[in-house]
This record gives C-alpha cells, sequence and structure tokens, in this order.
C-alpha cells in the first residue's frame, strides 16, 4: 500500500525502473486513467442522480417525460413544499427513526452479550447454538407468518413489533461479526479482572463492550442501512400503520394519480435520501473502512 | 498457520502452549458457568427464537392450511396449496425466475465491481473520489434507484434521448417492456445498486496482494493480463466468495428493485418469489402467500449451503 502510494505521485519520472516495465502503455494507462475514472463517475454515477436533481425542479407538465434537460421554469421550492405536506415528510422522518434506533440498540446489545459467551465457550453444545444463532445470514424470513405471530401476541401494525423483527432478522448478523471479534481479543484481560473480583457483568461490561467499538460501529452502519431503506419488511409488519420514508414515498409514488408525477417522486426521494447521504460524505473514510474489514480475511 | 503445520509432530512444545486453553476449554465447564454464564444467551435466543424461528416453523404449518383474509378459522388442507400452485405453473415459474434474477444479478455485479476496482486500484486523489461516488447508490434507498431508472428507461426518457443524440435518430425502446430482457435489465439495476460494495470489497482483496509477488512477476516479465489471470485473480479468491455468496443470496430475496421498476412485469416475466408473496398478501390469500416464502425458504436453503461450501473449496484449493 505505501509503496503505491509512493509512486503514485512519481509515475511521470521516467528514470523510475519500475516504469520502465511494460514499455510505454503503462505510462499511457496511467495518464488516460483519471480520465476513464471521472468519465464512468459521470455516466454511471452522475447521470441517475443529475436526472433526479433536475426532474425535483420542474414543473408537472416538463416532468411527465423525465429528460436530462433544464427545466424552463425553476420550481424547486413549490415541489418540495409540497411532497413534504403531502409524503408527510417529518411524521416519516421520526418514524424511521423511531424504529431504527431502538432496534439497531437492542440487537447490539443483545447480540455482543450473546456472543461473548458463545465466542468464550468451547463445548459442543455451544458450536451448536451459535450455528443456529448465525443461520438468519442466509435464510429469509418468513414475512407472512411473522404478521400472523404479531397479532398473536397484540404487537401486529406497532413500531415495537417492527423493532422485535427486525431485531430477529439482524441477530445473526451481529452474532456473525461480533463473535469473530472477540475471539481475537485474549482472554488475559478478563482474568485480570476477575482477579480483582469483578463478576461477569462487570467484566461484559467494562472490559469487553468498550474493546467492541470497531466492530459495533461497522455493524451499527450496516444494520441502520438495511433498516432505514427496507420497505419489504415494513409493508407486511406495519403496512400504513406508521409512517416510514420508504413506505412513504411508495405512496406518493403509487397513489394512481401521481404515477407519473416524477417532479414529487424525485424531491421525495432527495428528501429521504439527504440524511444518509450526509452521514456518509461525513464518515465516508471510516464507513468505507469499517464495511471492508469485515468481509476479506 | 505455520507454526501449526510445523509443531503437529513434535507434540511438547505447542501442548504445553495450549495446555491452559484445552483446559479452560473443555475441563472448565464449571469454571465457564461462572465465568460466562448462559444466561448472557437468554436475550439475544429469545428474540431469535420468537421472532425469527416461530415465524419460519409456523410456515412450515400454514402453508398447509387455507388461511386467508376471507373466514376467520384456519382449517389443514393437505398439500392443496403446492398441488394448485405447480398446477397453474406459478410456483416453477416464480422460482426459475428469481433463480435466473439471482445468477445475473451474481455475475453482473461482481463483474462491474471488479472492473471498478481494477480501474481504481491506485490510491490518488481522483480514485478515492471516484470509489466514494460509486458507494452513493449502495447508501441510497432501492426503491428509489428503481424509480430512478423507471424513469430513465423509459420509452421517452432520459436514456433513449442520450442514445438518440449518439445515433442521430430517434431512439425509443421500451427497456422495461420486454417478457424476455426485462429480467436482464432488473438484474443489471440490481448489480448497479450494489457494485459499489463489491467494489470495496475487491479493492480490500487486491490490497492484501504482497508487492513482492506482483514485483516477481514482472521481474518475470509477465504482462498485466498474465499478472492478473494467474496471480491476482486467484489471490482475490476469499473475496470472490464473499461477493458471490451475498450477490446471489441476497437477491434471492429481492423485491424493491423490481417493485419499483417493473412491479413483476410485464405479463409477470419478472415476478420474483418475494412480488408474488407481497401480491398474494395484499390480496388476503395469506395461505398462498406462505406457501410461496416457504419455497423461497427452502430453495435458499438448499442453494446456501452448497454454494458456500464449494467456494470455500476453491479457496483452499489455491
Amino acid at each position: 500500500m505505501s509503496t503505491q502510494a509512493v509512486a503514485g505521485p512519481m509515475s511521470s519520472s521516467p528514470e523510475r525502473p519500475r516504469e520502465s516495465w511494460g514499455g510505454g502503455r503503462h505510462g499511457v494507462w496511467s495518464r488516460l486513467q483519471p480520465a476513464a475514472a471521472l468519465l464512468s463517475v459521470l455516466l454511471l454515477i452522475g447521470l441517475p442522480l443529475w436526472l433526479v436533481v433536475i426532474t425535483s425542479a420542474k414543473p408537472q407538465a416538463e416532468a411527465l417525460n423525465p429528460s436530462l434537460d433544464l427545466p424552463t421554469e425553476w420550481q424547486l421550492w413549490e415541489n418540495y413544499s409540497q411532497v413534504f405536506t403531502q409524503g408527510r415528510v417529518t411524521s416519516a422522518f421520526l418514524g424511521s427513526l423511531l424504529i431504527m434506533i431502538p432496534a439497531v440498540f437492542g440487537v447490539l446489545l443483545l447480540g455482543s452479550m450473546a456472543s461473548w459467551v458463545l465466542a468464550r465457550r468451547s463445548s459442543r453444545g455451544n458450536a451448536v447454538l451459535y450455528a443456529l444463532a448465525i443461520s438468519g445470514i442466509v435464510l429469509p424470513p418468513a414475512v407472512v407468518t411473522v404478521v400472523l405471530l404479531l397479532r398473536q401476541l397484540g404487537l401486529a401494525g406497532t413500531a415495537i413489533g417492527m423493532i422485535c423483527v427486525y431485531m430477529g432478522i439482524y441477530m445473526s448478523t451481529v452474532i456473525f461479526f461480533v463473535t469473530g471479534f472477540i475471539r481475537t481479543i485474549p482472554v488475559e484481560l478478563e482474568e485480570a479482572a476477575r482477579v480483582d473480583g469483578a463478576g461477569p457483568v462487570k467484566i461484559f461490561g467494562r472490559i469487553i463492550l468498550p474493546l467492541l467499538a470497531p466492530v459495533l460501529s461497522t455493524a451499527t452502519i450496516l444494520i441502520c442501512l438495511y433498516v432505514w431503506n427496507d420497505v419489504f419488511y415494513a409493508f407486511f409488519v406495519i403496512g400504513g400503520r406508521v409512517d416510514t420514508l420508504p413506505l412513504n414515498l411508495f405512496q406518493v409514488a403509487s397513489a394512481g394519480l401521481y404515477l407519473n408525477n416524477w417532479h414529487l417522486i424525485f424531491a421525495y426521494v432527495v428528501l429521504m435520501s439527504l440524511p444518509l447521504l450526509v452521514v456518509f460524505m461525513v464518515a465516508q473514510r471510516r464507513i468505507i473502512s469499517g464495511v471492508t474489514s469485515g468481509a476479506v480475511k | 498457520m505455520a507454526v501449526d503445520t510445523q509443531g503437529g509432530p513434535v507434540v511438547g512444545v505447542p501442548a504445553r502452549r495450549r495446555a491452559p486453553w484445552w483446559r479452560r476449554g473443555r475441563g472448565g465447564t464449571v469454571a465457564n458457568r461462572e465465568t460466562h454464564p448462559r444466561t448472557f444467551l437468554v436475550p439475544a435466543f429469545v428474540v431469535l427464537g420468537l421472532f425469527f424461528f416461530t415465524p419460519t416453523i409456523y410456515n412450515f404449518v400454514y402453508a398447509f392450511t387455507d388461511w386467508s383474509s376471507f373466514k376467520s378459522e384456519i382449517n389443514p388442507v393437505g398439500f392443496s396449496n403446492f398441488a394448485s400452485l405447480i398446477g397453474s405453473g406459478t410456483l416453477l415459474s416464480a422460482l426459475r425466475i428469481t433463480l435466473v434474477y439471482a445468477v445475473l444479478v451474481a455475475v453482473f455485479q461482481n463483474l462491474f465491481g471488479l472492473l471498478l476496482a481494477l480501474l481504481l486500484e491506485r490510491d490518488t486523489r481522483v480514485n478515492r473520489l471516484s470509489r466514494v461516488m460509486f458507494f452513493i447508490p449502495v447508501v441510497m434507498s432501492a426503491l428509489a434507484v428503481g424509480y430512478i431508472f423507471q424513469a430513465l428507461l423509459k420509452p421517452t426518457g432520459a436514456f433513449n434521448q442520450l442514445l438518440s443524440v449518439f445515433t442521430t435518430e430517434p431512439v425509443t425502446i421500451a427497456w422495461l417492456g420486454s417478457t424476455t430482457w426485462t429480467i436482464v435489465v432488473v438484474a443489471l439495476i440490481h448489480s448497479w445498486k450494489w457494485m459499489g460494495l463489491s467494489m470495496l470489497i475487491y479493492l480490500a482483496g487486491l490490497k492484501t496482494i504482497s508487492e513482492d509477488v506482483l514485483e516477481a512477476a514482472r521481474l518475470d516479465g509477465a504482462s498485466a493480463w498474465q499478472t492478473f489471470r494467474s496471480i491476482r485473480f486467484p489471490l482475490l479468491a476469499p473475496a470472490v466468495t464473499f461477493n458471490v455468496a451475498t450477490a446471489l443470496l441476497g437477491s434471492m430475496n429481492g423485491f424493491d428493485i423490481v417493485q419499483a421498476t417493473t412491479g413483476g412485469g410485464p405479463a409477470r416475466s419478472t415476478e420474483l418469489l418475494n412480488i408474488f408473496i407481497y401480491r398474494t398478501f395484499g390480496q388476503g390469500l395469506f395461505a398462498q402467500a406462505t406457501t410461496m416464502s416457504l419455497v423461497l425458504f427452502v430453495a435458499v436453503a438448499l442453494l446456501a449451503f452448497p454454494v458456500v461450501r464449494t467456494l470455500r473449496k476453491r479457496e483452499e484449493v489455491l
């Protein structure tokens, strides 16, 4: 990595032996590569995003056939304020937060507690429990019968029901990531505290949990992303009874009347994506390193 | 790893080093009971058992009933849900469409991710910026992505507008209107959304390859393509495993993008299992929806274990 970083800026100097390898083709590529990178970003990412932003500023008649042209008449404020009331953005935003925060907090805490014991005990029964606990990474949740279960529990259509379902769905992911991480923490750290007379609760809370910060931040990012953007499970569990951002986007987009109201749909898409995009832009370095750290070992 | 294989025959050294671990692990269950109590497992397993496993078990029960929104009692009906879904051809066609979609997504997403990783491999400022830009779709809602592409790919949409400029004649292809090719288009959209994630994982994989190995290949006069084919790609095996497995299993469970672009059409040619489940659930046919949910569960379970095992085995060989 460091060698690459050094070689990067110096690649223009022809004296370097590495540069002579591969002849001129390598030099051509290193000069063309930035242009190729920028062009692919513009075409693959810039174009769709441009369409969203530009259409969200158009009057209804012009937005019926969304094109890449600039609006003849800018109507940014009107569209956004209209969709803000129609899509109940405030209550959807609060509803999404109300569901996401407890679900993520709960699944991380309960998952970490279980992971600690699963990582430290090595009996056969423990291995079976671990296999069960992580099976949910692969297996799809039973979306239809979960509705029946929530009805039996009196939680159908409630935020609490939704929180519990998300916790059930993502528990396996948390346990998988955290158990792997705890196995790399030396037991000696716990033993030192134990000699000093600390009980399991204290050891977990004071020693293990703080050490889990890196893996928990990765898991937080992933699960927040899934829960914030989920619409499939929300359809089944809360239907229209609690507002969330993706559910309301679906309403705005498929309310028959608005089928072709691309200016409103895209205004909503911008409003809905902004919070997550801002968080991503601020914390992008951390997010990117967090996401990749878990995958390749 | 190296210590393990070398230490194998020489029992004394590693045994002494490992001894405390073994004692703790096997004989130490009594101590474990105090130091790592099973009560810590209880809350997580209650949540898992109640909200994940119970509905799954329900799947195996209610798929064999006439549960619907039209009447209050639920009666067992044996295999008649399966029989009617197989008889109408729905089960096999939805399963086939889901599998085709999953395979197409796994191929495209990995291809795009790998190409992007190779394009943006060097650590320059332009490349770092580009990587962030390619990660934006991953952060966005899949539903929103679906709507963007529905607008982009309309017969009178922006994509055809752009093609018209290049071909200098009006293009009005209905990209989402073919009963044969639309499944490919939606798979491409799905891959577009997630290619940034695959790219990051391939980039991380490329970074783990030691510079010495590449230097040696260079000195031996290997071309860039030869280096990639016989050194870098094989060494990317763990990244390939992760990417293929997540893309395949993630898209088996796909819903948002297809719902937002085609809603399962045209002529139900893109109706994934989850879209069928959503549609029949909305019609109040709960038992049929449950039956399909069970089909999805079995299909993923049958697919997951061999896929992960073969990919892992490939890693070991290499």
